[in-house]
């Protein structure tokens, strides 16, 4: 009964940051910071497992460590830019939150480098 | 897990507390001091947000492995 548990956290946090946000709009950011750190850390210890289940297929289906590494890594990234990009969005603060988000995307790109060499070396083997 | 839901609540009731306390100053005609409690309000949550923002932090890259 998780869910009961998220629900009935995020439909409190909304009433207090209505009650608030006309008053105090700065604590109202912060209220929605906290309540979005709270949903997540409920539901780190779910994440971890999973991950747990998808390594072990991983390491029984003899992919490499460093690929998963890579798109766990990239999962990781993708979500903090979408929390913090959310955040500023939702305080009317778009241009920041475009800045988090090409950033993100850079830092993604550069982890996402070293497979996308490795599949081209792979086709020129192909090729020659 | 119960602090951290706690968490929301101190942060709604700070808010409350401090708009109130500006109100009850404007009438009584110390509105600089009515600014300095919403500095103060803003800090203390500050605060408390920022710990919580640390906690997720290493939370997350500890889960995804980013070192």
């Amino acid at each position: 009964m998780d869910v009961l548990q998220i629900v009935a956290l995020g439909l409190m946090a909304t009433v207090l940051i209505v009650v608030v946000k006309s008053q105090r709009p700065e604590l109202a950011v912060l209220l929605s910071v906290a309540a979005g750190v709270i949903i997540f850390l409920l539901m780190v210890g779910k994440i971890s497992s999973i991950i747990e289940v998808i390594k072990e297929l991983s390491e029984r289906a003899g992919i490499s460590m460093i690929y998963l590494g890579t798109i766990l890594k990239i999962v990781g990234i993708a979500y903090i830019a979408e929390f913090g990009s959310q955040i500023c969005r939702d305080a009317g603060e778009g241009a920041v939150a475009s800045k988090i988000e090409f950033a993100a995307k850079i830092l993604i790109m550069v982890l996402a480098v070293p497979i996308v060499v490795a599949v081209l070396q792979a086709l020129l083997k192909l090729l020659w | 897990m119960g602090s951290s839901i706690d968490l929301i609540f101190k942060i709604a009731g700070v808010g409350i507390l401090v708009s109130v306390l500006n109100s009850i100053l404007k009438h009584a005609g110390k509105e600089e001091q009515g600014q300095l409690v919403t500095l103060a309000g803003l800090a203390i949550v500050f605060i408390w947000v920022i710990q919580l923002l640390a906690n997720l932090f290493d939370q997350v890259k500890s889960v995804f492995r980013l070192f």
